[in-house]
């Protein structure tokens, strides 16, 4: 967080101006400083930290499934993907197999995730824009995941609901009817949005040709997620390193070229129903039954059946989660494809019951990195078109 | 999981075929590979890693420091390298002096790395030779201390 700021006009009649931290287009707390000519964007940069909460630092003091409750914190719109990949760092940690069941509703959940995600990205980005009607719609459809999370975990946002080993709870009953109604309810819905935007000249005019980036940029500044796949590169950890079985399922990676705004939306509505497919198939192709939690005694809980009746199992629940489960010494980088990019959690053990070190790779923090690359030299109101494209989460950024 | 240990080996064979002496350890764990370098050793390898036209390491995932406190040497960081045309991830090791935490920045190689090793500066105190603002990036500006280092306590007086 700089406070300092160059405020010296040059000959130019440049002037400085902040944009943020309060101010709506910004997703909550992000400070960019302004130089402008007229209306020109000269120089922009961001300057953030205004949501620091430590969440590092306070994982390496909670043992490691109390750090599933920080994870959720991070980003806020995808908070079970965070969990996910914590879970999956920490079980790769343990060399644990996690039961099938669990991997596949743990991937359906991420995908009901990914499209809830990528509804606010939609509505917020559209009432930046001045596309009103947007917004209420994508709410109002993310309301209907918002309430499957709720129905499966007991939280509409905050859910911790992935466990290390696989999941909290056994879902609830009926549950996947819920879902199933959701798959049939969804697709005219997206419809709608498209309807609304695709071809609207007001949205053409805001978004096309706007907050340009090239395929080598995007590498070079390390940018992940549907921003480098509308800028053409071919790269989703869901495909190139597939986690929680995500080789089993059949969906396209969507890319575009252009690498502007518009393609970005492209990219993600494109995205929206790929994860519907995902949802689909892993609805048809789920274990009817099977444990949702994988058996380690001393690291894993015990069933409440076997917590109930046995010595054992009640010895090990106390122990648990008292005391926790010590990880053997190593560390580990686990990455997955989150809804705006490579999430990564780097987890480092000492052999203690505590994570000795927890590295976030939050991609909303890279991703920002590309914000005077795509408005510099434009005009004030494209900046608002690029902050909205890179869909951050201060939270993640911040930490 | 990440089933493709055969291939990381053989970036590690291309690595020691070109200079074998600058692999200062080798340490496989859950199907990871972490080359350890020498700080003096960092951007060279990192220079080859980056264009050897077999190796293409062009993307920078992550720097990720940790404090080893009060083990010398106290800092480690930990450059998390994706190569997308091999598909293949490759972590760089480097242990720093708590005394003298200073490294060549890598920001002129990757511009990703300008706030990772911002952050890095920040909440460990790591000073980067070449990066072109090494400024605070999370905390304020007149911050004293560095807040994920081991000795700065989780709650309570500093």
């Amino acid at each position: 967080m700089t406070t300092t700021i160059d405020t010296v006009a040059g000959p130019s009649k440049a002037m400085v101006l902040n944009m943020g931290p309060q101010h709506p287009s910004t997703h909550g707390v992000l400070r960019v400083v302004l130089e402008l000519d007229g209306e020109t964007v000269l120089k922009a940069r961001s300057v953030i930290g205004y949501l620091h909460t430590g969440i590092e630092k306070t994982m390496e003091a909670k043992t490691y499934s109390q750090g599933i409750t920080c994870t959720d914190r991070l980003d806020y719109l995808a908070p079970l993907s965070n969990n996910l990949c914590y879970c999956l760092a920490v079980e790769r940690l343990l060399g644990v197999e996690v039961p099938r069941r669990a991997q596949y509703i743990r991937v359906l959940l991420t995908e009901l995730t990914r499209i809830s995600s990528h509804l606010v990205w939609l509505g917020t980005h559209a009432i930046d824009l001045g596309a009103m009607t947007v917004f209420l719609y994508g709410f109002r459809e993310r309301e209907d995941i918002q309430k499957i999370f709720e129905f499966v975990s007991g939280q509409r946002m905050m859910t911790s609901y992935f466990r290390v080993g696989g999941l909290a709870l056994e879902p609830p009953t009926g549950w996947l009817d819920k879902v199933a109604k959701f798959l049939e309810s969804f697709p005219p819905h997206i419809k709608e949005y498209e309807d609304l935007l695709t071809r609207n000249r007001i949205w053409l005019g805001r978004t096309q040709g706007v907050g340009h980036l090239t395929a080598a940029d995007a590498v070079a500044l390390g940018v992940s997620g549907p921003l480098l796949r509308a800028s053409g590169v071919d790269y989703d950890i869901r495909k190139t390193f597939p986690y929680s079985s995500y080789e089993e399922f059949d969906f396209d990676v969507c890319t575009q070229t252009a690498g502007d705004c518009y393609a970005r939306y492209q990219v993600r509505v494109a995205e929206m129903r790929e994860s519907l497919k995902i949802v689909r198939q892993a609805l048809d192709r789920m274990p009817k039954d099977g444990p949702f939690r994988a058996s380690l005694p001393g690291i894993i809980p015990p069933s409440r059946e076997e917590m109930k009746t046995s010595i054992e199992g009640l010895i090990y629940h106390f122990k648990i989660f008292t005391e926790g489960f010590a990880p053997p010494p190593g560390q580990v980088y686990q990455a997955i494809e989150s809804p705006r990019g490579e999430l990564g959690f780097f987890v480092a053990s000492d052999g203690s019951a505590k994570p000795y070190r927890v590295k976030v790779r939050a991609p909303s923090f890279v991703n920002l990195q590309s914000l005077p690359r795509l408005a510099e030299g434009r005009l004030l109101s494209d900046l608002i078109a690029c902050i909205g494209t890179t869909d951050i989460v201060l939270g993640e950024v911040d930490r | 999981m990440e089933p493709d240990t055969g291939r990381a080996t053989s970036a590690v064979e291309l690595v020691r075929k070109w200079d074998a002496l600058a692999i200062l350890q080798l340490i496989e764990f859950r199907g990871e590979t972490t080359l350890v370098v020498s700080r003096e050793n960092l951007r060279r390898v990192c220079e080859f890693l980056f264009s050897d036209p077999q190796l293409h390491f062009t993307f920078l995932s992550d720097i990720t420091p940790v404090d080893r406190f009060p083990l010398e040497p106290r800092f480690e960081i930990n450059y998390q390298l994706l190569s997308l045309e091999r598909k293949e991830r490759l972590r760089i090791q480097v242990k720093l002096p708590g005394n003298d935490p200073l490294i060549h920045s890598l920001t002129p190689l990757w511009p990703t790395a300008n706030w990772h090793e911002r952050e890095a500066f920040d909440l460990f105190g790591i000073r980067f030779d070449g990066h072109p603002e090494l400024t605070r990036i999370l905390m304020p500006d007149d911050w004293e201390g560095h807040p994920l280092r081991k000795d700065y306590p989780t709650e309570g007086y500093r």
